[in-house]
């Protein structure tokens, strides 16, 4: 199975569909994504899978490595701060989109997205895709 | 406590400088500095300095001259010029000493910075996965403001096209060539909704500002610019900041917003009674909402200020008079001190071809970076 970026922070539920998860500060009561390390003052929690377009870019260069672990060849990319259901705002790759169709406030569904790297593995992270009506 | 002036302002052009390091344009840029007080290195009681990618300021001691004196060496990240000049501002206005200054170099390789994600407390996969660039932040922030405020691209190109036709007149500019908002809009896209032309880059250069009692600058003979303000906040909780993986739904102002405050509460003026301004513009987009955090209009005015020219040299409240980052590039370490050193020559009426007309008074100062923090000064004649 392909590794995960964090599996603290992505997981699969029973039915197979991922789980993108936060903690909660037992103190405060504020919501941290991504989770904090272990710490007897977070509790993990499911973040909700549904949210709009808060805004986005293309990122439209490579970047450079490190800190990016793609390969050479390159194609643009989308990006996005994503309002889930007013709990947070998640920064997050979007994918199965046009770069023409993104546009603050579109509804979008949490999904997975594998990322190749350079050195021949791949990755699996967290990404947001738009959702249908009604869906 | 003594009132803080400003005696003396030297620069190392910015732009690059194959052959020269960052720490000997440092030095080039305190020698120029004493040159035009009419000082020399040993009158220099202490130093505050910093870069953020090019040495330790106090190694320049070797090349400028083995005194003695006190030097402090400050990392502050982006607001390393910033807090180098609040050092000198504390030390002179507690009465410790009555003449110093503060040094801001750098010299960076050409293309977008390359982080690492432990630095700044998050994990490998945030970098890896391609998330963390600051070209990234910088474009949803003002793509989401565009939304809410109704800024146009017309706009964010008329800001680089303002930024390009100063930056021509300024020696110490790196770019010098007008360029028409046309030209800005058809460059290639870098991050939607900003051209290349309308990013700053990292760069090289380097500013020395020399600071005195208001006393010891009689004593001297020497015209001085009172620094009636010097503030520097870090971000609030609720704030939009590079490299975050998320926010509170809870939103709230900015670092800049809080130092604009305390900067204006320190000096007794209000923002209407600014002359001329230099507001961190890291790209087009920064430049307009900066332009309502410190106070200066109200978010979405800026669409008809700018169209009306009110930015512009001839407006009335000319932004960044030298070209800002835009046509200057950003060497980290030296371009807060670039905007005080600018807003200097203004008001001294030593801005040559670029000199604002009218004799202006009151300066303001804003340098914003990574990761939320803001430093404001502003200077009276």
């Amino acid at each position: 199975m392909t590794p995960l970026i964090d599996d603290r922070l992505l997981r699969f539920d029973d039915e197979g569909q991922p789980v993108l998860q936060g903690a909660r500060d037992r103190v405060s009561g504020r919501l941290v994504f991504p989770p904090a390390a272990e710490d007897e003052r977070y509790t993990l929690e499911a973040l909700p899978r549904r949210g709009t377009l808060w805004s986005w870019t293309v990122q439209r260069f490579r970047p450079k490595s490190p800190p990016y672990a793609g390969p050479d060849a390159f194609a643009p990319y989308a990006v996005g701060y994503v309002d889930l259901d007013n709990a947070i705002i998640v920064e997050a790759r979007l994918t199965g989109v046009a770069f023409t169709d993104l546009k603050i406030g579109v509804p979008l569904k949490l999904t997975t997205l594998a990322l190749e790297r350079a050195d021949g593995g791949t990755v699996v992270t967290y990404a947001f895709a738009p959702a249908e009506q009604g869906e | 406590m003594s009132d803080v002036t400003i005696i003396g302002a030297g620069i190392h052009r910015f732009g690059r400088t194959p052959g020269r390091t960052g720490l000997q344009q440092g030095a080039f840029a305190v020698r120029d500095a004493l040159a035009s007080a009419g000082l020399e290195w040993k009158d220099v009681q202490f130093a505050y300095g910093g870069s953020d990618a090019a040495g330790n300021a106090d190694t320049m001691v070797s090349e400028l001259g083995l005194t003695g004196l006190q030097f402090i060496n400050v990392a502050n990240g982006c607001a390393t010029g910033g807090s180098a000049m609040f050092g000198a501002y504390v030390t002179i206005k507690s009465g410790e000493y009555d003449l110093g200054l503060a040094v801001g170099f750098d010299k960076h390789p050409p293309g977008a910075f390359d982080p690492k994600p432990a630095d700044w407390g998050l994990p490998d996969w945030y970098g890896e996965t391609g998330l963390m660039l600051t070209t990234q932040f910088f474009a949803m922030k003002i793509q989401r403001y565009m939304a809410l405020h109704g800024i146009s691209t017309g706009t964010l190109a008329a800001v680089a096209e303002k930024a390009f036709a100063n930056g021509a007149l300024a020696d110490h500019a790196w770019r010098r060539q007008p360029l028409s908002a046309q030209e800005v809009l058809s460059s290639p896209m870098v991050s939607d909704p900003l051209t290349k032309y309308m990013f700053c880059s990292p760069a090289e250069g380097a500013v020395a500002l020399i600071f005195a009692s208001e006393r010891k600058a009689r004593e001297l003979g020497l015209p001085a610019v009172k620094l009636r303000a010097a503030a520097v906040r870090t971000r609030p909780p609720g704030s939009f900041e590079v490299f975050s993986p998320a926010l509170d739904v809870e939103r709230g102002p900015s670092p800049t917003t809080l130092a604009a405050r305390a900067a204006f509460e320190m000096a007794g003026v209000g923002p209407e009674d600014i002359d001329i301004a230099q507001l961190q513009d890291t790209e087009s987009g920064a430049e307009i909402m900066h332009m309502a955090e410190n106070g200066f209009c109200a978010d979405g005015d800026q669409e008809q200020w700018i169209a009306e020219g009110r930015t512009r040299r001839e407006g009335a409240l000319p932004v960044n008079t030298d070209g800002g980052c835009l046509a200057c590039g950003e060497p980290i370490g030296a371009s807060g001190l670039r905007q005080v050193y600018e807003n200097y020559q203004q008001l001294t009426g030593r801005a040559g071809r670029r000199q604002i007309e009218g004799a202006p008074r009151l300066g303001y100062s804003h340098v914003y970076g990574a990761p939320g923090v803001s430093a404001v000064a502003i200077l009276e004649r």
